[in-house]
């Protein structure tokens, strides 16, 4: 793929980062913090930076930050795409200790970084998976945020499936792919992927599609969002799974499959809406049915 | 009751016992790096055998409401590789510090040779110099001279025993490793080390303090419910409650406590972080733990010999 432009204003990440953590950890972690900061941006040995980083919890406590819209407006502005609602501050201290790391030479920080990641516990991998798209050199974490998308915690593959805008940019068709696969296999909330439409490709929708075939044969369920980026691609035969979802008992399925509809380019698919759910064609019209409103459940975090 | 069995060696153990650990009121574990049955050959299998101890089984144990800790350390059957002990060692300080990281552990004596001497000591000294609490293991062979040896070394080392869990006790050193005020643990694994009915006496004869109790349940044939049943077995023959809850409960946490690491609130309150990461969401532990002291099933037989 070529190479995206995205602008991420870091010093703007740092200041934002270190000032929301000011009302959430005591005066003396933060000293902790600051003078930490600068012993690696001085080159500190590699050992100091590994074991400040694994002891962010024991200084700045685990509270949630306590995050504004204001707050969160700022971020996107920083780096687009940037939702840290549910970070901590552990994960705003680990942050601010790999921004801190020398920059000038991206293979040592690079080298830096794959050692952290390899010998990461729960919650340092999560912290380092979203902290992914506020990091320098972003194409060489490509092969990286691959590998965290076939992790089997939950909570890591949310880390850089949710809410974080670093694949959308960087990763993949392929690599994006298998993330959305999985998010919807893992039952991750899809609505909070970022550029889940944007990215939305023929591959993908025909993956999804097959998938819902094998759930249907076990007599199993899928997510209604699994239909949002198949709708686009939506045309001949799968306008038939949608004409079935249509008839389902679930609320939210019914209402999926007409949105699905709506963005189909295939022609027949108007006709299927029009003829099956009349009611529910004219509430996308409306925009009184969007994807942002349909009922699914969400996960914390 | 709720219990915490504080060594266990969960990476060789199945889903199955996740479940019935839980069902018999077990919230909390701690994982002791150990060997495994194959003896490893390079720095990387010990490099990714502590990061699934402070990773994968984390999550695991989590998913099944029970909260994980583990110690860190070169045990001493593969210090005796001296090429790769070396390696192990640079590994230490970057696991050392971890969340959740309750003590340097397991190290000790196993055949008390030479090499097994030196990194033993160089282990005292590390958990020193990072202020860290200590999990030793004495030997199967040669138990009470190896373990007068392992205090003898400590105390050689300015380590206060207060800070030093001795394990793997039976009659013969309880009672110089009370005197001496280390940590007295007593492991319950059928055939090798304790029976539990002779824990129920040792309990009888030398009371609770600093005395508490685990499986080592690990590859081997063990029971990871060596602490529960234990329990029952102990109030069935008449010891007091409170006593039961200090030697499979309070003692231990009240022991890998000074960690800093290890607190009752991560299973009866946990920080909404920690929720979202290790439960998704899981209330099994909200709002504090329901007493849970359930009959075994028809197939487990409550004796430990």
């Amino acid at each position: 793929m070529t190479t995206p432009s995205v602008s991420v204003d870091r010093d703007r990440v740092i200041a934002l980062l270190r000032a929301w953590i000011d009302p959430v950890a005591r005066s003396e972690g933060r000293a902790w913090l600051d003078e930490k900061r600068r012993a690696i941006a001085d080159g500190a040995p590699a050992w100091q930076f590994f074991t400040a980083f694994s002891s962010v919890p024991r200084h700045l406590g685990k509270d949630d930050l306590r995050l504004t819209e204001a707050d969160l407006a700022e971020a996107d502005a920083a780096c687009p795409g940037w939702q840290p609602q549910a970070w901590s501050v552990d994960q705003a201290g680990r942050t601010l200790l790999v921004l801190a790391l020398p920059q000038a030479d991206a293979d040592a920080f690079v080298h830096t970084l794959d050692r952290v990641f390899e010998t990461a516990d729960v919650g340092e991998s999560v912290a380092l998976y979203q902290s992914l798209p506020l990091l320098p050199f972003p194409p060489r974490f490509r092969q990286r945020a691959a590998e965290g998308i076939r992790t089997n915690m939950t909570s890591v593959f949310n880390a850089i499936a949710l809410r974080n805008p670093y694949p959308r940019t960087w990763l993949d068709e392929g690599a994006w792919n298998q993330m959305v696969l999985k998010a919807v296999f893992v039952g991750s909330p899809l609505h909070q992927i970022d550029g889940l439409d944007e990215r939305a490709n023929p591959r993908l929708a025909a993956m999804l599609v097959d998938y819902a075939h094998e759930r249907w044969a076990a007599h199993r369920s899928v997510t209604p969002e699994l239909w949002r980026p198949v709708g686009p691609f939506a045309e001949g035969v799968v306008l038939d799974d949608l004409a079935r979802v249509l008839r389902s008992d679930s609320a939210a399925e019914r209402q999926a499959a007409a949105l699905a509809l709506a963005a189909s380019p295939d022609p027949r698919a108007a006709e299927v809406l029009a003829a099956e759910a009349p009611d529910l064609r004219e509430a996308v019209r409306s925009g009184a049915l969007t994807w942002s409103t349909l009922a699914v459940p969400t996960r914390p975090g | 009751m709720i219990f915490i069995d504080p060594h266990i060696h969960m990476v060789s153990r199945t889903t199955d016992d996740y479940e019935k650990m839980r069902a018999h009121g077990v919230v909390a574990v701690i994982e002791p790096a150990f060997w495994l049955g194959q003896p490893r050959t390079t720095v990387g299998s010990f490099k990714d055998y502590f990061s699934s101890i402070v990773g994968w089984e984390r999550f695991r144990a989590a998913q099944f409401g029970i909260r994980h800790y583990c110690t860190i350390g070169l045990n001493p059957k593969e210090a005796n590789n001296e090429r790769l002990a070396e390696e192990v060692m640079e590994l230490l300080p970057l696991y050392a510090c971890k969340e959740g990281v309750v003590a340097i552990g397991e190290i000790g004596y196993d055949d008390q040779t030479d090499a097994e001497d030196r990194y033993f000591r160089r282990q005292l000294e590390l958990a020193k110099e990072l202020d860290m609490l200590v999990l030793i293991h004495t030997p199967h062979r040669d138990k009470k001279k190896g373990t007068l040896r392992s205090m003898d070394v400590c105390a050689e080392h300015g380590l206060d025993p207060a800070r030093v869990i001795i394990d793997h006790n039976n009659e013969e050193t309880v009672a110089d490793v009370l005197d001496r005020g280390f940590w007295t643990a007593f492991t319950i694994y059928p055939g090798t080390k304790m029976g539990n009915e002779r824990m129920v006496e040792i309990v009888k004869q030398y009371g609770t303090e600093r005395i508490f109790i685990n499986s080592a349940a690990d590859w081997g044939k063990s029971d990871p419910l060596g602490v529960p049943k234990t329990a029952r077995l102990m109030l069935q023959r008449g010891l007091p409650e409170a006593d039961v809850r200090a030697v499979c409960y309070a003692n231990a946490l009240a022991a890998y406590g000074q960690s800093g690491q290890i607190r009752e609130e991560d299973w009866l309150d946990p920080e909404p972080i920690d929720q979202r990461q290790l439960y998704m969401g899981n209330t099994i532990l909200r709002g504090g733990a329901d007493p849970l002291v359930e009959a075994p099933e028809e197939d487990e037989r409550l004796i430990i010999e």
